[in-house]
């Protein structure tokens, strides 16, 4: 739904240059909630916003659902953003217009008839459950609420592909869940496709299918989260289940993309004679499952054949002290 | 010597009146003598002053805009516009109105026929309020949230509609407060103009309180002129809070 291609951006300020982007390559696939986390100015709005060409990339190609955006200026390139839904940081509601106002904004810039709007403002305001609020201003909300009304506003021209540039770093845990409740159950509503990105990895391990880890303005690692857990080195792993310092001899990490199957330890103790013990590490519920990723301490001379056990069984298994 | 006998030398020595009372008095007694020449001058205040304000609106406020719109990450950057644009307004606004009224005297010849009167008084009233109003207008427009313009954007607004639909109605508060600043402004240079025959209130007090020691004139049109403040600002403050949703 969205392939951006060679995407290089270089910022020209008066002393230096700030390459923002170097070269990324970006697939979200149809239907799709992609995330993307990476440090502060790693170039994760860059990209979002040479998504919908608010900034124009120096070099590389933009296509999403099929029409190459990078291609159009002035007016198509305005009717084409209209497929595109964004939601902001800081809401970006104008404070001089109500909820019903704020929500028919992009319907009135793009011509579309005063009953038809009121009618179709109504729908997008039950559906982010804001129906009653049409008449209050912006600074009469909360922020939970103003995102609402920045989402129903985003939706406003029924666009395919949502964006969302830390839509949720300015609201508290509980206001957090609700609105990725929210952009999850329009996914599965509506068919859209999100692409977001975040700083929180509680973000990624919720609502995203995929993900990427941007910095100094490139893709370190990018895929389906539940792939990229079960890669061998994954930086994703290790931001979503930080483990203790464990650099032991004999440690290893042991990550399981799949339910969590602890009988499987005490079956290594039986059948090889090792001492197992677990050092630290949790069991998360990640793109809907549950994977689990402990750091464990191996020892006893047939400790290589115990992991070997474990991974015929699915589980990936990484030596810490390397 | 008490503060009260003071102000009675002080008054005394000014209206030779026997004491502060009479000298209220005396002046209240003036007023219907004196209210004919009051109204006619408060009427040529305020219709100076309403031109005045219009053409700066209309000239002033398509000029703060561009001087928004044309800078460094502008909807139309422009640097060279801009340059020129805002060195023009600097020269507007570092001329003091005194000077300013008889430096454009030819022009006002030109554009009214005469340098005398209300009329011809609009022409260096509108020269020296637009450069004021434009850099009030610019200052409002630059507090427009940013990520708000951007969304306009997103949106796939165009950018005349960002600046009708967007910019100007989030700005309107501060524009609104923008403009009660300019009319106290002109009020107060509607009666500098009255020193070069422009007529008004100023004109009045120059002419019957200045050149003719008459202080019941100079008295009655302080009164006027503050009445006059009062009144627009009021006006404006009040409208300032009713549009103001933040
Ligand atoms: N308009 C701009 N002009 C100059 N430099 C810019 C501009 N926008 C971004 N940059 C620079 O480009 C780099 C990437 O910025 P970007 O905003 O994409 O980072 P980010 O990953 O979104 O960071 P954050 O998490 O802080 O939002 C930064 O070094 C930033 O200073
Ligand atoms: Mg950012």
């Amino acid at each position: 739904m969205i392939d951006a291609v060679g995407l290089h951006k270089v910022y020209r300020l008066k002393k230096h240059r700030v390459t923002a982007l170097n070269g990324v390559d970006l697939h979200v696939e149809p239907g799709e909630i992609y995330g993307v986390v990476g440090q502060s100015g790693a170039g994760k709005s860059t990209l979002l916003r040479s998504v919908n060409l608010l900034e124009r990339p120096d070099a590389g190609t933009v296509t999403v659902d099929g029409e190459e955006l990078t291609s159009l200026r002035g007016a198509r390139l305005r009717t084409a953003r209209r497929g595109i839904g964004m939601v902001h940081q800081h809401f970006a509601l104008l404070s001089s217009r109500t909820v019903a106002g704020n929500v028919g904004f992009p319907l009135e810039v793009s011509g579309v008839g005063r009953a038809e709007r009121r009618e179709r403002v109504g729908e997008l305001l039950d559906l982010v459950g804001l129906g009653d609020k049409a008449r209050a201003y912006p600074s009469q909300l909360s922020g939970g609420q103003k995102q609402r009304v920045g989402i129903a506003r985003a939706l406003a021209s029924r666009p395919k592909v949502l964006l969302s540039d830390e839509a949720t770093s300015a609201l508290d845990p509980a206001t957090t869940d609700s609105i990725l409740a929210l952009l999850r159950r329009l996914r599965d509503e509506l068919g859209l496709t999100i692409l977001l990105i975040t700083h929180e990895m509680d973000v990624i391990k919720k609502i995203c299918d995929s993900a990427a880890i941007m910095e100094n303005g490139e893709f370190r690692e990018a895929g389906r989260v539940l792939d990229l857990i079960g890669t061998p080195g994954s930086l994703l792993a290790r931001s979503l289940f930080p483990l203790p310092d464990l650099a032991g001899p004999d440690t290893v990490v042991v990550t399981y993309p799949r339910s969590f199957d602890e009988p499987l330890m005490s079956e290594l103790t039986r059948r090889f004679d090792v001492d197992v013990n677990i050092l630290g590490g949790g069991v998360e519920q990640v793109a809907g499952q549950s994977v689990g990723r402990l750091g464990v301490d191996v020892r006893g001379a047939r400790r290589s054949q115990a992991l070997t056990y474990l991974s015929e069984h699915g589980l990936l298994v990484e030596e810490a002290g390397e | 010597m008490t503060a009260d006998t003071a102000a009675t030398l002080i008054l005394a020595a000014n209206t030779d009146a026997a004491g502060p009372w009479e000298a209220v008095v005396a002046f209240l007694r003036d007023w219907p003598n004196m209210w004919p020449d009051l109204w006619l001058a408060t009427q040529d205040t305020v219709y100076m002053v309403l031109w005045a304000t219009i053409f700066s609106v209309l000239v002033g406020l398509p000029l703060g805009v561009l001087l928004v719109t044309t800078d460094r990450g502008g909807l139309t950057p422009a640097p060279v516009v801009r340059a020129v644009l805002s060195a023009v307004v600097n020269i507007g606004r570092s001329l003091p109105f005194i000077v300013l009224m008889v430096a454009v005297l030819s022009l006002t010849r030109f554009l009214v026929g005469t340098t005398l009167g209300p009329t011809a008084a609009i022409v260096p009233l509108s020269i020296g309020a637009i450069p004021f109003f434009a850099r009030l207008v610019e200052t409002s427009l630059r507090e427009v949230d940013r990520e708000v313009v951007e969304a306009a954007h997103a949106m796939g607004t165009r950018r005349f509609t960002i600046v009708g639909k967007v910019m100007l109605p989030e700005a309107l508060p501060g524009l609104i407060a923008g403009l009660v600043m300019t009319v106290v402004a002109l009020i107060s240079y509607s009666a500098m103009a009255g020193a070069i025959g422009g007529g008004g209130l100023g004109d009045l007090a120059i002419r019957e309180g200045y050149q003719r020691f008459n202080d019941h004139y100079l008295w009655a049109t302080v009164i006027l002129l503050i009445v006059i403040v009062q009144a627009a600002q009021s006006l404006g403050d009040l409208l300032v809070r009713r549009l103001t949703r933040r």
